[in-house]
C-alpha cells in the first residue's frame, strides 16, 4: 500500500502546486535556516581524530602564578613552559608523546624562478605523526634518532609540495628554509583535523601547518613561536635561553594512554613532576595538573562558541514557526479533500488507511522541503564565507558532508510527520457520511 | 439478507433533539430489488447511511448477511462496507484525478488483493458497464451517464451483496436515465440484492417492492403493483 499512498501523494501534490509549493517552502526555509547553523555547530563540535580521540590526552601543568589561577575558575594554563614540556618528553611515560609549538619558516625554492616565500610551520617531535594518525602520500615521518641528533629533516604538506617539486615524490631531495638545508622524509596527504585539536590556543579552526620539523633543530635554531606565548613573570636578562627557562607557556604537550590504568598512573606521574617542582621553588600554587582526552579538551576549551548555540536555539525556533506554518497549510490541504476521504472511508478505508495516505503525502511533501532545504543550507554557508571570507578559519567551516545532507532531508521529513499529525489526525475523524451529500 | 428491527436514530444539539428513525424495521431478501421513496425529510437518507454502515444507530439491532453488525468497531465497519456494500451516489462521486482504471481500483486497494486480480476484476466490471475502450480516461472527459456507469462498477469491482444506491439517475436525463436502470436490473437479476432511494415513481416500480418512509418510519412495504396501485 506504501506505493500507492505514495503515487496518492504524489498526485496530490500535482493537483494542488501553490498550497504544496507552500508547504515545501515553509518546510525548505526552516531547514535551510536551521541546518546551516547546525551546520557550523556540527564541524565545530566534530570529534577530528574519532578513531584515537581516547587514547590522545592533553597536558595541563599548574606552573602558574601563586596569586592568581591562569585561568578562571582555578584552571591551570593551557599550554606548558619549555623546562615542563621537555622534562615530559624525556621522561617518557606514556605510550608515545609529542611536544609542539606553532612557528614559521621562509622557503628558498631550487628554482631560481620562483621566489622565497613564507610557510607555516610546526617544530615538532617524531611522534606527532602516528600519535596524531597523520596519513602520508609519499614517505613517513622522522624517527626518534632525528629528533636527539638534531637531524635537519622535513616533513612538507601536500600544496608545498605541489609548489616545490610538481607533486612528484621527493622523499630523500632537500628543501632550503631560512639558509638551512632540511631532508624530506614525506609528504602529508590530505589532512585537516577540524577542529584543529592538537593546538586550539593558536585557532582551533585554523588549518594545518605547511611543513613539519624536529622540535630539537627549532629550538637549537632558536626559532621562536609564531603562536601564543604567555608569561606571568618576566623572562629576565639572558636572551633565548633565559627565554628557554622562563615561566612562559607556549608550546602543547600530548600524551598517548590506553585505559584507566594508564591514565592513573600518568596522573600520578605528573603530580609527582609537580611535586619536585615545587621543591626546587616552582608550582607554588596547589596541585592543579590535568589530562582531557580530545573531546574533552574541546569541550573545556569552549571550541563552540556560546554565540553559535544561541543562534542553534532561534534557527530551531524558526524551524517551530516553518512547520506552525505547515501545519496550517496541511489543515487546509486535507480539508480541502474531505469528500474525498469520506468517499474512501465509506467505500472501505479504514482510519488507519487514511492516516497512512496522509502522513505518506506529508513524507513526500517533507521529501522535496529537505531537498530544497540542503540547496538553501548551501546558499546559507555560502553567504556565511561570502560575509565572514576575511577570517581564514570560516572556509573550514562552512563545509557540508553528505551526512549532514543525509540529515537535512531526515529532519525535514520527521519534521513534516511532526506537523502532518494533527491534521492527519482530523483527516482520520471525517465521517465517512458527512461528505457524500444525500447518502 | 438485511433485518433491521426498531431501529432509531436521533441526533442531538443542546437544544433540540431530531427523531430521523423511529421504530424502523424492515427485512430485504437475498436477491431483492427494493426502492424507496419518501418526502424530503422522510428518513430515507438515514436509513441508507445506517444500512451502508457509514452511521451508527441510536437503539434497535441491524443485521447483514445474517451477522448482527449493531456493535462493530470502526474498522470491523470499514470492512463489511468494503467486503459486502456497494454505493453508487447522485452525483457519482468519482475522483477527478483519477483514470477509471483508478476509480474502480479505490475499493479494491482496501480489500489487500494482489495486483493481478485487482485488474482482472476491473477490467471485466469497466466491460461489463461498456466502457472498456475508455479505461484510462478521466472522469471529466466523460459523459454524466457514462460516469455514473464507471460508479456502477466500482460498487461491482468489489463483488458485494448489496448495492445501495441514492438517487442514481438523479443528475441524467432520461436516456442516460434509462440505461442506467437497464445496467442497475440487470446486476440484480445477476443476484445482487439492490436498496433504491428515489425520488421518482417511475424508476421505483422498476424494483420489485417498493418502500414508502415517512416521519422515520417504514408507512407501507408492499410489491410495487400493489404500492402503485394505493398511489393512483
Amino acid at each position: 500500500m506504501t506505493r500507492y499512498y505514495l503515487k496518492l501523494g504524489l498526485l496530490s501534490i500535482r493537483n494542488n502546486p501553490v498550497l504544496s509549493a507552500l508547504m515545501v517552502a515553509a518546510i525548505g526555509v526552516g531547514i535551510g535556516a536551521c541546518m546551516t547553523i547546525v551546520n557550523i555547530d556540527y564541524v565545530m563540535s566534530g570529534n577530528p581524530v574519532p578513531h584515537r580521540s581516547d587514547v590522545l590526552y592533553h597536558v595541563q601543568l599548574d606552573s602558574w602564578d601563586p596569586n592568581k589561577p591562569a585561568n578562571e575558575p582555578d584552571k591551570p594554563p593551557d599550554q606548558v613552559t619549555y623546562l615542563d614540556g621537555t622534562a615530559l618528553l624525556d621522561a617518557r611515560k606514556g605510550r608515545r608523546q609529542v611536544l609542539s609549538y606553532r612557528s614559521g619558516r621562509v622557503i628558498q625554492p631550487e628554482d631560481p624562478d620562483l621566489r622565497p616565500f613564507e610557510v607555516t610551520a610546526r617544530s615538532t617531535t617524531a611522534d606527532f605523526f602516528p600519535m596524531f594518525d597523520v596519513p602520508f602520500i609519499y614517505g613517513e615521518g622522522w624517527g626518534r634518532s632525528e629528533d636527539d641528533n638534531l637531524v635537519q629533516v622535513v616533513v612538507l604538506g601536500k600544496e608545498i609540495n605541489e609548489r616545490l617539486f610538481g607533486g612528484v615524490n621527493p622523499v630523500g631531495r632537500t628543501v632550503v628554509m631560512n639558509g638551512d638545508t632540511y631532508r624530506v622524509t614525506g609528504v602529508i596527504d590530505d589532512w585537516n583535523p577540524i577542529p584543529k585539536f592538537y593546538d586550539v590556543s593558536n585557532g582551533a579552526f585554523n588549518d594545518v601547518e605547511e611543513v613539519y620539523f624536529p622540535f630539537s633543530v627549532s629550538i637549537a635554531k632558536e626559532i621562536g613561536s609564531h603562536g601564543n606565548t604567555n608569561c606571568w613573570k618576566p623572562t629576565g636578562e639572558g636572551g633565548w635561553k633565559a627565554f628557554l627557562n622562563s615561566e612562559c607557556v607556549w608550546m602543547q604537550f600530548w600524551v598517548e594512554l590506553h585505559g584507566a590504568d594508564e591514565h592513573r598512573v600518568y596522573m600520578t606521574f605528573l603530580d609527582a613532576y609537580a611535586e619536585s617542582q615545587k621543591a626546587l621553588g616552582r608550582f607554588e600554587r596547589p596541585l592543579n595538573n590535568r589530562l582531557h582526552d580530545v573531546m574533552e579538551w574541546m569541550q573545556d576549551q569552549e571550541v563552540v562558541e556560546d554565540d553559535v548555540q544561541v543562534l542553534l536555539g532561534l534557527a530551531v525556533l524558526f524551524l517551530i514557526v516553518c512547520l506552525l506554518n505547515t501545519i496550517g497549510l496541511l489543515l487546509a490541504k486535507i480539508m480541502r479533500r474531505s469528500g474525498d476521504i469520506s468517499l474512501r472511508r465509506a467505500l472501505g478505508a479504514s482510519r488507519g488507511a487514511i492516516f497512512s495516505q496522509y502522513i505518506v503525502e506529508a513524507g513526500v511533501i517533507g521529501l522535496c522541503g529537505g531537498l530544497l532545504g540542503v540547496g538553501l543550507t548551501w546558499f546559507g554557508l555560502k553567504g556565511i564565507e561570502i560575509l565572514y571570507g576575511q577570517f581564514d578559519f570560516v572556509g573550514n567551516l562552512v563545509r557540508m558532508d553528505w551526512i549532514m545532507i543525509f540529515a537535512a532531508i531526515v529532519l525535514a521529513i520527521v519534521s513534516a510527520l511532526f506537523a502532518a499529525l494533527y491534521p492527519t489526525w482530523r483527516a482520520c475523524r471525517i465521517h465517512p457520511a458527512s461528505q457524500l451529500k444525500t447518502l | 439478507m438485511l433485518r433491521m428491527h426498531n431501529v432509531s436514530k436521533i441526533y442531538r444539539t443542546d437544544s433540540v433533539e431530531t427523531h430521523a428513525l423511529r421504530e424502523f424495521s424492515l427485512t430485504v431478501n437475498e436477491g431483492e430489488f427494493v426502492s424507496v421513496t419518501g418526502p424530503s425529510g422522510s428518513g430515507k437518507t438515514t436509513f441508507l447511511n445506517i444500512a451502508g454502515l457509514l452511521e451508527e444507530f441510536s437503539n434497535g439491532s441491524y443485521e447483514l448477511d445474517g451477522k448482527d453488525v449493531s456493535r462493530l468497531n470502526d474498522g470491523q465497519r470499514s470492512r463489511v462496507r468494503n467486503e459486502k456494500i456497494g454505493f453508487i451516489f447522485q452525483s457519482f462521486n468519482l475522483i477527478p484525478e483519477l483514470d477509471i482504471f483508478d476509480n474502480v481500483d479505490v475499493p479494491l486497494r482496501y480489500r489487500g488483493l494482489k495486483a493481478a486480480e485487482r485488474r482482472q476484476r476491473i477490467e471485466q466490471v469497466v466491460d461489463l458497464v461498456g466502457l472498456g475502450s475508455r479505461m484510462h480516461h478521466l472522469p471529466s472527459q466523460l459523459s454524466g451517464g457514462q460516469q455514473q456507469r464507471v460508479a456502477i462498477a466500482r460498487a461491482l469491482a468489489g463483488e458485494p451483496r448489496f448495492l445501495l444506491a441514492d438517487e442514481p439517475t438523479g443528475n441524467l436525463d432520461s436516456g442516460m436515465a434509462a440505461s442506467v436502470m437497464e445496467l442497475l436490473a440487470d446486476i440484480n437479476r445477476a443476484g445482487t440484492t439492490i436498496i433504491m432511494v428515489t425520488h421518482e415513481a417511475a424508476l421505483a416500480k422498476r424494483a420489485e417492492r417498493n418502500i414508502s418512509v415517512r416521519d422515520g418510519r417504514v408507512s407501507s412495504g408492499a410489491p410495487v403493483h400493489i404500492a402503485s396501485a394505493a398511489t393512483a
